[in-house]
């Protein structure tokens, strides 16, 4: 179980409109990733209501097909 | 979620000042997330309770439901939620994990 790189980029930018995303592939497995997403619509929301949208944006993969993406979110 | 998971998690949450619900025990984590979460909580001297999730099939959903949030591990200072391992370790790397639990009156002994 693992998802392409583009796949989890473009569903991050499809819910967050205008975001830059960068993603690392921690261990070269597809399956173990960091998400750098820098977005205006972080602005005035708490690290968890931020994590929250990422997490929305994933429509149910994270946890599952996704076993690993460490977060860092910040506003742009 | 069912009822009785959630009046679980709640009780549980209540009864101790810290709670980290994560895969595996503090001595044995079984994942490297809930790891981080163990290693930051020892150094900072904290007591805390743990649940592992993988005991728990009732508990391992119920935690996903309780806070919207997808994964474990998930850590609870006096009933509050507070976030998972990244949020957890960007707060202890700035200092505000420590004035939280500070505030919250939790004794430390870093």
């Amino acid at each position: 179980m693992a998802m392409h790189a583009n796949d989890i980029i473009e569903m991050i930018k499809d819910a967050l409109p205008g975001a830059d995303v960068v993603l690392e592939d921690l261990a070269g497995d597809g399956d173990h990733y960091k998400a750098i997403i820098t977005s205006s619509v972080f602005a005035g929301k708490s690290r968890i209501a931020q994590h929250q949208l990422v997490y929305g944006a994933l429509k149910g993969k994270m946890g599952g097909e996704l076993h690993a993406l460490a977060l860092e979110t910040k506003e742009k | 979620m069912s009822q009785p998971a959630k009046d679980r998690i709640q009780k549980t949450v209540t009864d101790n000042d810290i709670v980290l619900y994560m895969k595996g025990t503090p001595t044995f984590p079984q994942c490297g997330f809930s790891s981080t979460v163990v290693q930051i909580f020892d150094y900072l001297g904290s007591e805390y309770a743990s649940v592992n999730v993988l005991d728990d099939p009732e508990i391992r959903q119920g935690i996903k439901d309780f806070n919207n949030w997808p994964t474990v591990p998930q850590i609870f200072v006096k009933g509050e939620f507070i976030g998972g391992c990244d949020i957890v370790r960007e707060m202890f790397e700035t200092g505000e994990l420590k004035t939280l639990l500070a505030n919250k009156g939790i004794a430390l002994t870093a």
